[in-house]
This record gives C-alpha cells, sequence and structure tokens, in this order.
C-alpha cells in the first residue's frame, strides 16, 4: 500500500511528520488535503521551502483528493495524507476513499472550547462529533504521535460506547 | 530608545529556554534575547505568540528544524513584515555571534551569518571542512 500514514495534524507539515514519521516510513510525499491551502501559493511555498531532498509536498481540496487518493494508493510511492482537522478527514472517509487505511490522530492540540485527552490531543464536543461520525464511516482510528509512542485506539481514548 | 536587533528563538521541546541558558552562562547575558518553546501550541497559537515578543521592531528568529512547526510560523509571521529574518538550523557558536553584533543593522547580520555558520566538520582522518566556505 502506498499510503502508509493518514494523520490527522493542526501542524501539518512539521518535525514529527518530516522527520519522525518520514524518516520512518521513507516517506517520498507528503499530501495535504486543505480546500483553503490548496488555493494559497504562498503558503504552499513556506512549506515546501523547508522540506529535505526526496520529500515531496502536494496540496490539494478533498474534490481532487477523492480522485486522487486511489490513485497514490496503487502507486510505487511512499505517501502520507494530512489534514489540519478532523472534519477534512470525516469528508474524505465518507466517500469511501480511506477503505482499508488507519486515520491516525497525531495532533490536535490546546484552543478554546478544547480538552486534554492526550498531551498532544485536546478535544472540543464539536471534535468529539466529528470523531464520532468518522469511525461511524468504518476507518479505524488511533492515536500516536510519533513512531515510538504506543497507539492508542478509539475506545480506550474515549471509552467502548464512543462509536 | 535601544534599536539593537532582537534575536527569538523558537524550538521543540526545551531547546530554546536552553540555548539561552548557554548563551548566559558563556557570556553572562541574555539581552535582547527571547526563547519560545512549541510545545501544546497549535500554529496559530504559536505565531500569535512570536508575534507578540517580536513586537515592533527588526527581528532575527532562530529556529531548529527547517520542516517544523517553528519555522513554519516565522515564515508565516515573516511573510507579514519586512523587517524580519528567519534562520533556520540554529546553534551556539551562531547564536553567540548574533549577541555581540545585535547593534548592526539587520541587512548587516544576516550578511554576516550567512558567513558565520558556526559549523565544522572534523574527522579523524584528517578531512576537515567547514560547510558554506
Amino acid at each position: 500500500m502506498a499510503i502508509l500514514l493518514c494523520r490527522v495534524d493542526d501542524r501539518l507539515i512539521h518535525g514529527q511528520v518530516v522527520v519522525g514519521w518520514g524518516a520512518q516510513l521513507r516517506l517520498a510525499f507528503i499530501a495535504v488535503i486543505d480546500d483553503e491551502l490548496s488555493d494559497s501559493g504562498w503558503e504552499q511555498d513556506l512549506y515546501r521551502a523547508g522540506l529535505p531532498d526526496g520529500l515531496e509536498a502536494r496540496f490539494v481540496n478533498v474534490d481532487d483528493a477523492v480522485e486522487l487518493i486511489p490513485q497514490w494508493n496503487d502507486s510505487n510511492e511512499s505517501g502520507c495524507l494530512l489534514t489540519r482537522d478532523l472534519a477534512t478527514m470525516r469528508r474524505l472517509a465518507e466517500r469511501q476513499v480511506l477503505d482499508g487505511i488507519d486515520v491516525n490522530l497525531g495532533g490536535l492540540h490546546d484552543a478554546p472550547g478544547r480538552e486534554r485527552v492526550l498531551p498532544y490531543l485536546f478535544l472540543s464536543d464539536a471534535d468529539l462529533q466529528e470523531l464520532r461520525r468518522l469511525s461511524r464511516t468504518g476507518v479505524r482510528v488511533n492515536a500516536q504521535d510519533v513512531p515510538s509512542a504506543r497507539k492508542i485506539g478509539l475506545d480506550e481514548l474515549l471509552g467502548p460506547t464512543s462509536t | 530608545m535601544n534599536k539593537d536587533v532582537q534575536g527569538i528563538l523558537v524550538g521543540h521541546g526545551r531547546l530554546a529556554e536552553g540555548m539561552l541558558n548557554a548563551v548566559e552562562e558563556i557570556t553572562g547575558s541574555r539581552e535582547g534575547l527571547y526563547p519560545i518553546d512549541n510545545s501544546g501550541l497549535t500554529p496559530e497559537a504559536l505565531e500569535e505568540r512570536l508575534s507578540e515578543v517580536a513586537g515592533g521592531g527588526p527581528s532575527v528568529v532562530f529556529v531548529d528544524l527547517p520542516s517544523g512547526s517553528c519555522a513554519f510560523a516565522a515564515r508565516r509571521l515573516q511573510h507579514r513584515r519586512t523587517d524580519m529574518a528567519v534562520v533556520c538550523g540554529v546553534n551556539l557558536p551562531l547564536l553567540l555571534d548574533f549577541m555581540f553584533h545585535r547593534s548592526l543593522t539587520l541587512d548587516e547580520i544576516v550578511e554576516r551569518l550567512r558567513t558565520h555558520i558556526g559549523v565544522s566538520i572534523e574527522h579523524s582522518n584528517g578531512d576537515s571542512a567547514v560547510p558554506g566556505r
């Protein structure tokens, strides 16, 4: 499978993804799925500026991602999908392009209305609703910030009645 | 009014405070240098914190990883300003050189940092190199 990591992380491309996961999984590309960023050339340049050689960043909106994810998954390149929020990942899952792919909760940081669930995971009521909707699409969801950390399943995270 | 260029160090974990602690141990001062840790901060919160610390004066923002959240927050803020330089891959010699030349203009400091990157590699077989020279 070419998509080796499918991650919700409000920092998008950053150290844990590029160095922590990127080196371990030998990623060739990181695909940021974000309607706003896909339309902002200067912000894309900021993210591309710091990438190591051999790692490509792609920025696409949800509609284009629905077309591209199956192609990426069939390619020989190893890649990572990133969304900055749960809603975007849920939209992808509802369009059935994440079947068979685990969703990794890698970083949603503290903000007004959010409560701490893990050191790297803070969730609001709206986030919890999105998480339940995401889980109901059938994808497996777990939390893990870096490869060496323990993978925590949704039941453990939110309780066995989480879905 | 002090118009020296200020240095803001933004890093992962406790790197920023740790490096400024080392600067203070060596020079006896950390004047004009400010640490920010990225721990637990959203990208928006980190950029806001950086903006608060930078204030209105000329600044050099030192960050650790070129592809990290600290670098992206710095570049985003830099996009809105004309008096800010971002240095990725900070190290102690670089920071110390900046510390002693803060009274130069921002342009002069940037030029200086480009030729004083503070890194050398010395192999036991006798091969030595100073990258960038």
